[in-house]
């Protein structure tokens, strides 16, 4: 599937990190009820936790991730699903998942060239205290930090050229 | 759904009763590869004034087809991403189960665009919500349609 050069010609041209961040916070005040705002740049994020991650794939191709601490994947997921998670590790990752794959979703869904020929991939959710990934994307880079309350949560669309 | 909302205008239209709109003790299946979804949907049902009677929960459009096989189902939510068979093909696969003929099927997805509207309303979807949704969208596009059969 061939990438779409307009589309990546816009995203160099245009300015897409305040959609992204509309989409992440449209997401959350709608599904989640909680509102996220664009953290300052020096936020850090803790290590380890969760990162989810959703590909996209058509006339724009790369991969969005989110990555948070265990803490704030769980206060997440409580916050979808109420208090009777418990200690629910599979459903906390389902919970984050699928906030990937919304935020995904509403963000291509707000590019209207991308939202008619762009497919994304089922969700997959990385967990653990001590690991690193790597896209091979080689296009743009969208990346934010929003914070979830006090807790950041760093999200990045990297796009295939 | 503008599409619903048509079909809704041509049955004032022609002087049509709209059929019988009963949303107590419906029996919905949930088909969505996310747990978290499902339930999510489920609770947005109840908070739309759909009484539940029982709610059947599929990971994929091949578990909701053997669903059907078993127990017929007054209304269907599914989504369209999902691995082994996704929405439009179980949409499409519908009409050939005796227990699904008819059973309205509201689509609900991180999938907008109007390709997927047209595939799945072309299918037979009687609806179409966008994720993410509020309740109020879910009591728009599922309260017009559930309870018809």
């Amino acid at each position: 599937m061939s990438t779409d050069t307009s589309l990546l010609m816009r995203s160099h041209q245009e300015n897409w990190l305040p959609v992204l961040e509309l989409s992440i916070e449209e997401v959350f005040e709608i599904m989640i009820g909680q509102r996220v705002k664009p953290a300052p740049k020096t936020e850090e994020l803790p290590p380890g936790g969760f990162t989810a991650m959703v590909g996209i794939a058509g006339a724009l191709c790369g991969i969005l991730t989110i990555a948070c601490s265990k803490k704030t994947a769980r206060e997440i997921a409580k916050c979808m699903l109420g208090p009777e998670i418990g200690d629910s590790e599979d459903q906390v990752s389902d919970a984050l998942g699928e906030v990937c794959n919304m935020i995904a979703g509403n963000f291509k869904n707000k590019l209207s060239t991308a939202s008619q020929s762009c497919m994304l991939s089922v969700p997959t959710v990385i967990t653990g205290e001590e690991y690193s990934y790597r896209s091979l994307a080689d296009g743009e880079v969208l990346d934010t930090v929003m914070l979830f309350g006090e807790a950041p949560l760093a999200v990045c669309l990297q796009l295939h050229s | 759904m503008k599409a619903i909302g048509r079909w809704l205008e041509a049955c004032d239209a022609a002087g049509k009763p709209h059929p019988v709109r009963n949303m107590a003790n419906i029996r919905a299946l949930i088909v969505d590869d996310s747990s978290v979804m499902r339930k999510i949907v489920e609770r947005s049902l109840r908070q739309a004034g759909v009484e539940l009677d029982k709610v059947v929960e599929a990971g994929n459009g091949a578990e909701a087809l053997a669903a059907l096989g078993k127990e017929p189902v007054d209304l269907i939510l599914c989504d369209i991403n999902m691995p082994v068979m996704d929405g439009l093909e179980f949409v499409k696969q519908l009409a050939t189960v005796e227990n699904a003929k008819g059973v309205p099927v509201v689509m609900i997805t991180t999938e907008g665009s109007e390709n997927h509207v047209v595939q799945a309303l072309s299918a037979g979807a009687k609806g179409y919500i966008r994720k993410p949704f509020t309740p109020e969208q879910v009591k728009e596009h599922v309260l017009p349609v559930v309870g018809r059969k």
